[in-house]
């Protein structure tokens, strides 16, 4: 469930006039852009800036920009963008990152469902003139490539039917590759990139019932090896995307320092769509409320944006 | 009495594609006398049984089957939605094996992206599995670059850059002139660049090619099968077509080839239409209904 509170019935209009003259004179009254931004869906946002650019004759996102600063800015931005549109961005600062960490690119393909994917996909095409594709094949090589190509082109079937014969040898498929050490086998990303979601899940229960032990506890963890770290996280993604999310938060948070790209980009991307069971698994797994621990570890206008956006009224 | 003129024209009207329905109804309507002496004189269609009469003969059955059988093909082909109609030859060319792979290169790559899109839409509508899963059932090399060419969703969009293009035809002539021939379709690389580049990217690839060897990377790759039509459908779509509507008419053009001729038909009337296609080479030899509606789709190729 989404924990951002977008009222039904707003004046896009009046909104974009608050957004104006938030951003007219010195300075910038930031508190006024979080309470209109903060409560509006994808859809509201999208009308919003449709209205704002015909009255003004200006790109409300670039004046945003232009305005605000540092971890809020950043947070404003990927908030405004149209879901697809912003996987699409995410993707791109990704792949554009030197070395060859591309967790983002995992967990945007595997987290989504297929027609998600697909609007992602368009989305690069309009924004990069170019295909998702190419560009994770340009910027990368070897396993990494085969397996992030191969998972960002999917276009898994969406049905509920399970083949119970296949989950099982298929289970077998993996754990072959993964005890022999052969991770980057053509079976292991077949099957991780091509299997529906549903025969996904009955492939990795039968894995933990021939094993006696769940496909993520057998792949090597802290590996050194990006394409091992990559391929786990993938299988965790896959298997249960909330899970996931919980444990980006979780360590963007714990430890010294707040990695705030990532606890940006988990509440912006999951707040219109399921952050509200994030939030309770991260309060069962850490015996603390999300918004305590966001509240704690974050400050000014970035904090009062997250907490908004995670159901807050600020 | 048969006339030696009604044999040869019960024999004409089988012996091109399609069936010449007009011609049968005159030569068949007549006496059982006259039906007899046409069996008699007929030594393609039937033989001379022990027991005293001409027996139909065997191999020709098969024959006629798929000559009757094609103008129906030719109707649910046009009738069926263009995404339904290529996840369909998709599953079929999966299901037929290697000699069929290249229908599956033809959907992939002479389709534009959304119409590619659709077809694997389609496909999980009618068979409830992706293309790409049914494609593991494929056991050759050819699986990867099928894999790859059917996930693809191609940049259509303009703006080339030149550089690149050039830097990976220079990529793709290394892996085609110094490496193992044999090993081109576990090539990665070259697979990449076929399977995701733009379709112009791959145009301009395919100029530069040509002006830095000498020769066209469609000459380079003559003899190694999907490999070549993938890059004749991305890169020469008319090319391709051409070849395969000439490969059809060929005196000793196998079932397949002849098939090939109403999917490209029914497929691409637009663009044959678009490019002035005459049809002199083909109509001579296609026969019946099957012939009018060809060629009247064709003549008519309603452009949207």
């Amino acid at each position: 469930m989404a924990t951002v509170s977008a009222p039904k019935q707003v004046s896009v209009k009046e909104d974009a006039e608050a957004l104006r003259k938030a951003c007219q004179g010195w300075g910038t009254d930031e508190k006024a852009i979080i309470a209109v931004l903060g409560h509006r869906n994808a859809a509201q946002r999208r009308q919003i800036r449709h209205v704002y650019e015909e009255i003004y004759q200006e790109d409300l996102i670039k004046r945003l920009e232009s305005e605000l600063s540092g971890h809020f800015e950043k947070a404003v931005y990927r908030w405004i963008l149209d879901p697809p549109d912003r996987d699409a961005v995410l993707a791109n600062v990704e792949l554009k990152k030197s070395g060859n960490k591309h967790h983002v690119i995992v967990e945007i393909s595997c987290t989504k469902n297929p027609e998600e994917l697909l609007a992602i996909r368009r989305a690069y095409h309009a924004r990069y003139k170019r295909s998702l594709e190419e560009e994770v094949a340009y910027h990368t090589k070897g396993d990494t490539r085969r397996l992030l190509v191969a998972l960002v082109s999917a276009f898994r079937y969406y049905g509920e039917e399970i083949n119970t014969t296949l989950a099982k040898s298929e289970a077998k498929k993996l754990h072959e590759a993964i005890k022999d050490k052969k991770f980057g086998n053509e079976d292991v990303i077949r099957i991780l990139s091509t299997r529906s979601i549903a025969q996904l899940l009955a492939t990795f229960n039968c894995y933990r019932e021939q094993e006696g032990t769940s496909i993520t506890k057998n792949l090597p963890k802290d590996s050194s090896d990006e394409y091992i770290a990559m391929l786990r996280m993938a299988v965790r993604c896959l298997k249960d995307p909330k899970k996931y999310f919980e444990k980006v938060l979780r360590r963007s948070i714990e430890g010294i320092g707040t990695d705030e790209d990532a606890l940006t980009r988990v509440i912006v991307t999951r707040a219109e769509k399921d952050l509200k069971e994030i939030k309770e698994l991260y309060h069962k797994r850490n015996n603390v409320p999300l918004d305590k621990a966001v509240d704690k570890e974050t400050s000014g206008d970035y904090k009062d944006m997250l907490l908004t956006l995670l159901g807050n009224e600020v | 009495m048969a006339l030696p003129v009604d044999v040869e024209a019960l024999d004409k009207a089988f012996s091109g594609i399609g069936v010449d329905e007009k011609s049968l109804i005159s030569i068949l309507t007549n006496s059982n006398e006259h039906k007899r002496s046409l069996r008699k004189g007929s030594s393609k269609l039937f033989i001379e049984d022990e027991n005293g009469f001409e027996r139909w003969d065997q191999s020709s059955i098969k024959i006629l089957k798929h000559q009757f059988n094609r103008f129906r093909d030719a109707v649910v082909l046009s009738l069926l939605h263009p995404w339904e109609r290529d996840a369909r030859l998709i599953e079929k060319a999966i299901r037929k094996g290697p000699k069929h792979y290249n229908v599956i290169v033809e959907m992939a790559c002479t389709r534009s992206s959304d119409q590619l899109l659709g077809a694997r839409k389609a496909y999980h509508s009618l068979f409830h599995h992706s293309i790409e899963e049914h494609l593991t059932h494929i056991k050759g090399r050819e699986r990867k670059l099928l894999v790859a060419l059917v996930s693809a969703y191609r940049y259509e969009g303009t703006g080339v850059n030149e550089d690149v293009a050039k830097s990976e035809a220079q990529i793709l002539y290394e892996a085609i002139n110094n490496g193992d021939k044999n090993k081109l379709l576990d090539h990665e690389d070259a697979i990449m660049i076929l399977a995701s580049r733009s379709k112009q990217h791959l145009q301009a690839l395919y100029r530069h090619y040509n002006q830095s060897y000498d020769k066209t990377l469609a000459q380079d790759l003559e003899g190694e099968g999907i490999l070549k039509d993938t890059v004749e459908c991305l890169c020469t779509p008319q090319t391709y077509f051409t070849r395969v509507l000439e490969a059809a008419v060929k005196e000793d053009a196998d079932e397949e080839s002849k098939r090939a001729l109403t999917r490209v038909i029914v497929t691409q009337k637009e663009q044959l239409v678009k490019e002035g296609f005459v049809p002199n080479k083909i109509q001579d030899i296609l026969l019946g209904l099957y012939k009018d509606f060809m060629l009247a789709s064709i003549a008519s190729g309603d452009i949207k």
